[in-house]
């Protein structure tokens, strides 16, 4: 926007919004002064900011409802915060618009054991949830990587997942409740303590919805009790097929494991590199298995996992016989961004997911792309459930290089969709991949979502411009993406 | 892989017939199995049949992913499944051998196994639907993992094809266990909650409970050490041809389910205590570790404020006193089958309605009176 143009608006909005706020929240909740607000910049996308006008930072349901009420009166747009972890731009602040920081509501407010369930502030670390119910031998399941971090408010609006989620679901799959404030002020509630509620599953359309069509102030979340025991083994494979067909054999036998991961081999060196972790450094691929139950349980699918793997010629397996063990092998798989990270000074994190069938057709096709474009990838999976993070790596000071990468990462998702998956098994979509949408959505699937966008928030006030493209960003995207040679989206800053 | 038929009925010509109907805004009543007739209000219109849209598109074990045409028939779908020795993790009732995928999905009704392996809505990763314009949309995909865009193919689980008219369905299916055992213990309400708290505390393969005249039926299922051990950790009598009990309950043809009067399901946070004597008659069915209730009331006004005071909701199941003669015919009555919505949620609710089917054709007032 012509930069005198937002100034003006700026200080009409600021005239207008801070008194009616003032009303109902105390200055010290109220950031307007540019280096409180700089904080408020991004999210874990770093490289796509923008300064909000103001950040609210409430600690109570009806200063949310206030904030809400003023906004909507002034046609002010709203994004909701949790602990900014996000990795699509997600919480980035609009243009002029209020950044509503959700971190002071903290609490656990009730923890039910009888209903294995607990009633908790959006604000609360993931994390904490599960610390917070261990002594009842109880734990909330979604484990996103960031979990010491991200906010359980967060983790709904993103769906998010983590390692464990092949066998005990997404985040959606944990949830019971949410007390949600519309942008009118409203507060309703969604779901309840029952296990369904009347009318339509609103509880699964909030979850994932990025913020867009309400803001999560409670959610009763669903807590499961610990396995007895859990084991974690490695196993090395000498080709990718071997290795995809492992993880087809395992599932087919009935196994449903806690996890099952994947790296291909510049991906264990890079980690092996930095983590000394005893990772097989010559071999193609490795398969990480965990397994959980009763101690019984896991023995015995333990047996029927090693006889697959020596069927399909895994080497150096590695067996974890304690938690140590455990947290070992799992390290160095966490450590992987951080191990990439000494490869490459840039690296575009992809999180596509595709049928685990197509597995091994996608890794080969992605690497003939990355040698048709020129580039490093490696891949990590989350393989049980095909969602796979290709990492390219690259160096953006080098203009053709960082062209190069952004292509290539068109490339590979639009692959993921051709062969029935998805672009987003776990960031969202935001704003970092809102022109990828077009590539999986019709304009037809888009105009739907607008309407159901609008069925919350007619003004569309709710963090508007993320997650769902206007149907002419798509029009100029495909455009662009037919000329061969072109700079895909050159107004989108990256990495 | 599969050799497909193509299907009786083709997705376009379903989407011409629901163009045309938005274009003179008649109503249209969408049509499986008819097996579940008597499930929610009665609505009028033009019949879309759905039955001959039929076929399983792709089914590959490995993948524990199912896509299939809505009006396949659920037992085409579950012997497949269990050919290779995998299962409907919701274990849906059919109420016939008509029952189609669609139908199931449309009123989203679980079986005993739901609140330990996941509701209908849990299992549905993808789905192709007409909305109430004739635009076939896709949302979702066959993979367990997906965030693009909102969660549509969820949204369709329950909304009794108030919002679209569901062709295509991915749902994720998960492996038979591989041992079952269920045992009976003389529990009345009160033992059975304490139980199932304490129980729910530990990693035990708990996946059905039932709860008739003081007698409780735990049902276990998993690999076979967990089973013998946590069966023989709560005693009682082993119940044989346990299948068939649970067949049988899933599918309401106990003897308790076969009364000439009005049933109503309850759904409650699995601890709420027993529906008072003063509303219905205590010889109630409990599912679901407490959460799910089957019931004959004598005051159903009393009833729906009761599970709303205890934190749930209530609903006509079966027999309707006004719906005795199933009849497209029969007038739209007024009465709800469910219990009612806050007002805040109704108008939420009344604009997703609007946002899918802005004509309101498709299946008018089948769920509530204004969805
Ligand atoms: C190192 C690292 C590893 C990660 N690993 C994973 C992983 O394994 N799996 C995974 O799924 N994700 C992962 N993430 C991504 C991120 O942590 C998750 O998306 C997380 O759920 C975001 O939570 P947050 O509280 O940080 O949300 P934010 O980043 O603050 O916000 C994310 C979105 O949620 C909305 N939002 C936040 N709070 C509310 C609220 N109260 N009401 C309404 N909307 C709200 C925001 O508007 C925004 O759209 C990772 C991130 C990092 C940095
Ligand atoms: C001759 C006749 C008489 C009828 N009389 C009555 C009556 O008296 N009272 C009454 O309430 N209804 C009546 N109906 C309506 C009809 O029974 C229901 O609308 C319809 O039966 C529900 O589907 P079902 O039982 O066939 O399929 P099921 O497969 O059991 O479907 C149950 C629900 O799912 C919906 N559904 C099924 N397939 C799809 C799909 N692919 N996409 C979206 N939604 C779907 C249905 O509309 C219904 O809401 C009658 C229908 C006929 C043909």
């Amino acid at each position: 926007m012509n930069s005198n143009i937002a100034a003006n608006i700026r200080t009409q909005r600021l005239a207008s919004l801070i008194p009616m706020l003032s009303q109902m929240i105390p200055d010290h909740a109220i950031l307007s002064e540019p280096e409180q607000l700089k904080a408020y910049e991004c999210d874990a996308f770093t490289t796509m900011r923008q300064m909000p006008l103001l950040t609210v930072l409430p600690d109570t349901i009806e200063q949310v409802q206030h904030v809400m009420r003023c906004c909507h009166a002034l046609d002010i747009p709203v994004v909701a915060r949790g602990a900014g972890t996000g990795l699509t731009a997600g919480s980035m602040p609009v243009e002029n618009g209020v950044l509503l920081g959700m971190n002071k509501f903290d609490k656990i407010h009730d923890i039910d054991l009888h209903n294995r369930s607990a009633w908790i502030d959006p604000g609360v670390r993931n994390q904490a949830v599960s610390d917070a119910t261990a002594p009842y031998n109880l734990y909330f399941a979604p484990d996103p990587s960031s979990q010491l971090a991200c906010s359980v408010g967060g983790n709904v609006a993103e769906n998010a997942g983590g390692v464990h989620c092949l066998k005990y679901g997404l985040t959606v799959h944990n949830i019971l409740e949410l007390d949600v404030i519309t942008i009118e002020g409203e507060r309703i509630t969604i779901g309840g303590q029952a296990l369904d509620a009347a009318g339509y599953d609103l509880l699964a359309l909030m979850t994932g919805s990025e913020g867009l069509l309400g803001i999560i102030v409670g959610i009763r979340v669903k807590l499961l009790a610990k396995p007895a025991s859990a084991r974690v083994l490695l196993a090395a494979f000498a080709t990718i097929e071997d290795a995809g067909n492992a993880i087809a054999e395992i599932i087919g036998a009935g196994i449903i494991p806690a996890g099952l991961e994947m790296i291909d081999q510049k991906g264990i060196q890079a980690i092996e590199a930095l983590m000394h972790a005893g990772y097989p450094v010559n071999a193609a691929a490795v398969v990480i298995c965990e397994l959980d139950g009763s101690v019984k349980e896991v023995e015995d699918e333990l047996n029927s996992v090693l006889t697959i793997l020596h069927r399909l010629n895994a080497s150096d397996i590695q067996i974890s016989t304690n938690e140590a063990e455990s947290k070992r092998i799992w390290a160095a798989r966490k450590a992987a961004f951080p191990a990439l990270a000494c490869l490459a000074p840039d690296n575009y994190v992809m999180d596509g997911t595709i049928p685990r069938r197509a597995l091994a057709q996608v890794w080969t096709k992605i690497n003939l792309l990355a040698d048709e474009y020129q580039l490093l990838v490696v891949n990590v999976f989350h393989a049980g459930d095909g969602n796979m993070h290709p990492s390219i790596l690259f160096d953006s000071s080098d203009e053709d290089q960082h062209k190069r990468a952004t292509e290539l990462g068109t490339r590979i998702l639009e692959l993921c969709v051709q062969v029935g998956g998805t672009i987003s098994g776990e960031h969202g979509i935001g704003l970092e991949k809102i022109n990828q949408m077009c590539l999986q959505f019709t304009n037809n699937e888009i105009s739907q979502f607008h309407a159901l966008k609008s069925a919350f928030d007619s003004k569309a006030l709710l963090n508007p411009g993320k997650q769902i493209p206007t149907l002419a960003r798509c029009t100029e995207f495909h455009s662009m993406h037919i000329h061969n040679g072109e700079m895909p989206f050159p107004h989108l800053e990256r990495f | 892989m599969l050799s497909v038929q193509p299907p009786a009925i083709t997705a376009r010509t379903l989407a011409e017939q629901i163009s045309a109907a938005y274009e003179q805004k008649s109503s249209l009543i969408i049509t499986g199995g008819n097996s579940k007739a008597f499930y929610g209000r009665h609505t009028k219109g033009f019949e879309l049949s759905i039955a001959g849209y039929s076929g399983i598109l792709n089914y590959e074990p490995s993948e524990l992913v199912i896509t299939a045409r809505a009006g396949t028939p659920l037992k085409e779908i579950e012997e497949l499944l269990a050919e290779h020795g995998q299962m409907l993790g919701f274990e849906p009732p059919s109420f016939s051998d008509t029952a189609t995928l669609g139908g199931t999905i449309a009123c989203g009704i679980s079986g005993p196994r739901r609140p330990y392996a996941g509701a209908v809505r849990d299992f549905v990763l993808g789905a192709t639907i007409i909305n109430g314009k004739g635009d076939i949309l896709k949302f979702g995909g066959q993979v367990m993992k997906n965030v693009a865009g909102y969660d549509v193919s969820r949204l369709m689980t329950g909304a009794l094809g108030t919002l679209g008219v569901l062709l295509d369905i991915s749902l994720k299916v998960i492996p038979k266990p591989a041992v079952e055992e269920t045992r009976i213990l003389p529990y009345d309400h009160q033992q059975m909650s304490t139980l199932l708290s304490t129980l729910g505390r530990q990693p035990i393969p708990l996946s059905a409970t039932y709860l008739h005249k003081n007698l409780l039926y735990v049902r276990f299922s998993g690999a076979k050490a967990g089973v013998v051990s946590a069966a023989e950790n709560i005693g009682g009598d082993v119940l044989r041809q346990a299948d068939l009990f649970w067949h049988q309950l899933k599918e309401q043809r106990l003897p308790y389910f076969n009364q000439d009067r009005s049933l109503w399901r309850v759904s409650l946070p699995p601890n709420a205590p027993c529906v008072p004597d003063l509303i219905v008659d205590t010889e109630s069915v409990t599912e679901w570790g407490g959460a799910q209730r089957w019931v004959y009331p004598k005051d159903t006004n009393a009833l729906q404020q009761w599970a709303s005071d205890n934190g749930g909701h209530a609903s006509y199941f079966r027999n309707r006193p006004d719906a005795n003669n199933c009849q497209v015919s029969s007038n739209d009555t007024n009465g709800s089958s469910f219990s009612p919505l806050s007002p805040a949620l109704l108008t939420l609710s009344k604009r997703i309605k609007h946002s899918f089917d802005p004509h309101n054709i498709l299946n008018p007032g089948r769920l509530y009176a204004d969805l």
